[in-house]
């Protein structure tokens, strides 16, 4: 699910497990990236905010 | 030697009071006075190494002063990640509550056999290895996880904790346990997991244990061989541990030297010793070696054709892309196929999987899967695509290592055994395939005799 | 409630409450329907996953909303002496106690359900996975409920859409139950062991219970709220209840709720 909802930044692998861009996020990615955090069933997603 | 602490010179002395003279700058050191049969009991054990620790509770200056020898003399973890072990111990002494000691004999690496050595023949210098690191960190109780299968190893811990039991003066006391087998079971987050009461399998999430481990308290956890070093580091000071070695790589470590040799076992070398050395140590080849595996069944292969430029350091091994990890060194010879050996092994990692992260699962198994297609001649396509594809999907996408370390293990083969496979993608197996396999697993592990 | 709205008939609370359960039963359905679609991982183009998923989430809510009214109305409703306790701790009422204290069994399974997973992220995955197991209990749970104290059991539509929604509850989990077989044969033989015992033990009850006489009096009204015999109900008299319509807050003798049962 997370990779139809941020289809940007997650790519799905053969198996169904996402494969994730890990460049940092454009503010507008932002919001859709924390639901697509949201939506995974074990919560193995998460979006971070990184200190420059 | 003086005792207790200097401050001028504090540096380089060691804190205990020796009661045998210096030891010659020389192998063997670990392994001196072991004997022919059994374990060095507690009297042989104060005759070779001279006299236990103090056990003086609040010597806080000389528990302060251990970790400052141990940095001195650069002692670097030996379970294969090579951490710098003084860091680690004052991390963990700084962390919040009370410190606790676990250290790790469970040796899941099947090639590896030094830990097991350490446990039924050196018992007593563990042991003084870890009253020294716990006492050192402000903790009072330390854990000695052995290996479910581990008998004699149990049995040897067992017999010289109940020694030291009898006499006073040794804290603090020791508790074994007994944790699953298991490739990855050994990671410190499972064993620490296993210890809590959970499964031995290796955590995903933040803390880690040095943090908060065993019963939510900050936990030094440290391979068998490295707290054996810290007793000799304590009773001989880090001069003379540093007196062999690399600058960078200091002392002297245990190497499982396995395959077609005429006296394979457990050595001690120093780092920077040449492979070359260690094999007339151990009586030479008895055929010619087509590969070396450096560091386990997570390591990486070298061509045998390298051989006798070898060194047996982490920093001359890297340019080949290898590291010793845990001191597995292990040939594979001209007569083994190295295809059907490596996909045996591949499999056996796949299965290996503590089973929570589906990249590993299934990844690990289609790698298997290609490597025995390609050895039976059965391959699709371009396999060696396939496997680098595999590679690359896998890599680091895992709660822990293991992954990382089939993936270094197999492309590593795919480019040392790279004719083979070749040969066996285009007309299938070979005679070789049919031989009795060389690389020690499990379920068919060969004793090897320590030397 | 006023005395006066009490005595010319049922009040608009006694139809909102057979209203709302029927809808909620139906919501329920969808969202258990919508559950195994979505741990099935169904997809397509205009379907996405997270679609479904949040449509299994939110029917899930709106079911909540509905229960909710649907309590709610029948404790406002002063016909049957059901108070909000009576709603929410199972058999503890005088009206029909076992039925109604079905339903407030469910709705105590559909909250913890609920709860658990909007509190999802700080709990295991198995354990919630584990508890969110309990709407297949919760759903039977619930029929049985709106059979045994419903006033339209016996009406064709309300028949029909009980029996259209176990239909869709019985090929949720057909389809869910086949999902991985054989792996955990026990466990799957054993749902569609209970699923076929459920659906044949429903169909032999059901002629006999609450589509059968005297149902109302059987399933345990308080008799002072049963009706006067000499009316004829769809279902073959109302039985020799004696009660007055004197006594009873709310009753009328010519328009009994009771008499439809």
């Amino acid at each position: 699910m997370c990779a139809e909802l941020l289809p940007e930044r997650i790519a799905l692998d053969e198996w169904g497990y996402p494969i994730l861009d890990e460049r940092p996020l454009p503010t507008e990615l932002v919001s859709h990236a924390q639901r697509a955090a949201q939506a995974c069933p074990t919560f193995a997603l998460l979006v971070e905010r990184k200190r420059d | 030697m003086s005792t207790g602490l200097n401050s001028t010179t504090a540096e380089l002395e060691p804190i205990l009071d020796g009661t045998a003279p210096p030891p010659a700058a020389s192998l063997p050191r670990l392994l001196e006075g072991v004997p022919a049969h059994g374990a060095m009991s507690l009297r042989e054990h104060l005759d070779t190494h001279g006299e236990l620790p103090s056990s003086r509770r609040r010597d806080q200056r000389s528990a302060a002063a251990l970790i400052d020898q141990i940095e001195q003399a650069g002692l670097g973890g030996r379970g294969g990640a090579g951490f710098p072990m003084a860091k680690k111990m004052r991390t963990v002494a700084a962390g919040r509550g009370k410190p606790i000691v676990v250290v790790n004999a469970t040796e899941g690496e099947p090639a590896s056999l030094k830990d097991r050595t350490l446990l039924e023949t050196l018992p007593h210098l563990v042991l003084d290895g870890i009253a020294l690191a716990a006492r050192a960190i402000g903790a009072d109780e330390a854990i000695l996880c052995v290996c479910e299968s581990a008998g004699v190893g149990f049995d040897c811990a067992a017999q010289a904790i109940a020694e030291r039991d009898q006499l006073r003066g040794y804290w603090p006391r020791i508790l074994l346990s007994s944790a699953p087998q298991g490739y990855v079971a050994g990671h410190e987050s499972a064993l620490v997991n296993h210890l809590n009461g959970g499964p031995g399998k290796p955590t995903f999430s933040p803390p880690l244990p040095f943090e908060r481990g065993v019963r939510r308290r900050p936990t030094l956890v440290n391979n068998v061989e490295t707290v054996a070093h810290v007793a000799l580091i304590a009773r001989h000071g880090p001069r003379w541990f540093r007196e062999l070695g690399l600058a960078d790589q200091p002392g002297s470590t245990l190497v499982t030297l396995s395959g077609p040799l005429a006296y394979p076992g457990v050595y001690e070398v120093e780092y920077g010793a040449s492979l070359s050395s260690l094999l007339d140590a151990a009586g030479g080849t008895t055929t010619r070696v087509r590969a070396v595996l450096f560091g386990g069944y997570a390591g990486t292969w070298v061509d045998g054709a390298s051989l006798p430029t070898l060194v047996l350091s982490n920093a001359h091994l890297a340019p080949h892309g290898a590291s010793l990890g845990a001191g597995v060194v292990l040939l594979l010879s001209e007569l083994a196929c190295p295809v059907a050996e490596t996909a045996r092994v591949t499999r056996w990692l796949a299965g290996e999987s503590a089973g929570q992260c589906g990249p590993c699962i299934h990844g690990l198994d289609a790698l298997a899967q290609t490597l025995e297609e390609v050895c039976r001649g059965g391959a699709r396509g371009d396999a060696m695509a396939r496997i680098e594809q595999l590679s690359m999907l896998v890599n680091r996408r895992g709660a822990c290592a293991h992954p990382d370390g089939t993936v270094r293990f197999v492309t590593s083969a795919a480019d040392v055994f790279a004719e083979e496979l070749a040969d066996h993608a285009r007309y299938g197996a070979c005679e070789a395939c049919a031989r009795q396999p060389e690389l020690p697993l499990p379920t068919n592990r060969q004793p090897i005799t320590a030397a | 409630m006023s005395p006066l709205l009490a005595a010319t008939g049922p009040s608009a609370y006694w139809y909102l409450t057979r209203s709302t359960g029927a809808v909620a039963l139906i919501l329920l359905t969808l969202a258990l329907a919508l559950g195994v679609v979505d741990v099935r991982r169904w997809s397509s183009e205009t379907w996405p996953r997270f679609v479904v998923d949040s449509l299994h989430r939110n029917v899930s809510l709106l079911a909540l909303a509905f229960l909710c009214l649907h309590i709610l109305t029948a404790v406002l409703d002063s016909f049957a002496p059901i108070s909000l306790i009576n709603a929410v701790i199972p058999f503890t009422g005088t009206y029909r106690p076992f039925w109604l204290g079905l339903g407030a069994l469910s709705f105590d399974l559909i909250l913890a359900v609920i709860v658990t997973s909007l509190l999802r992220r700080w709990m295991g995955h198995s354990t919630w996975r584990a508890i969110h197991w309990l709407t297949y209990a919760s759903w039977p749970i619930a029929l049985l409920h709106g059979l045994g104290t419903g006033s339209d059991v016996k009406s064709t539509w309300m028949l029909a859409i009980s029996i259209g929604c176990l239909i869709v509850v019985i090929g949720a989990v057909l389809v869910r139950v086949a999902a991985g077989w054989p792996d955990h044969l026990a466990k799957r033989s054993a749902a569609l062991g209970a699923a076929g015992i459920f659906t044949l033990g429903l169909f032999l009850w059901l002629p006999g219970g609450p589509l059968g006489k005297e149902w109302a009096r059987r399933s345990g009204t308080p008799a002072t709220l049963l009706g006067h015999s000499s009316h004829a109900s769809s279902g073959g008299g109302a039985g020799g209840s004696s009660a007055s319509t004197s006594s009873a807050s709310g009753a009328s003798a010519s328009a009994s709720p009771e008499e439809n049962r």
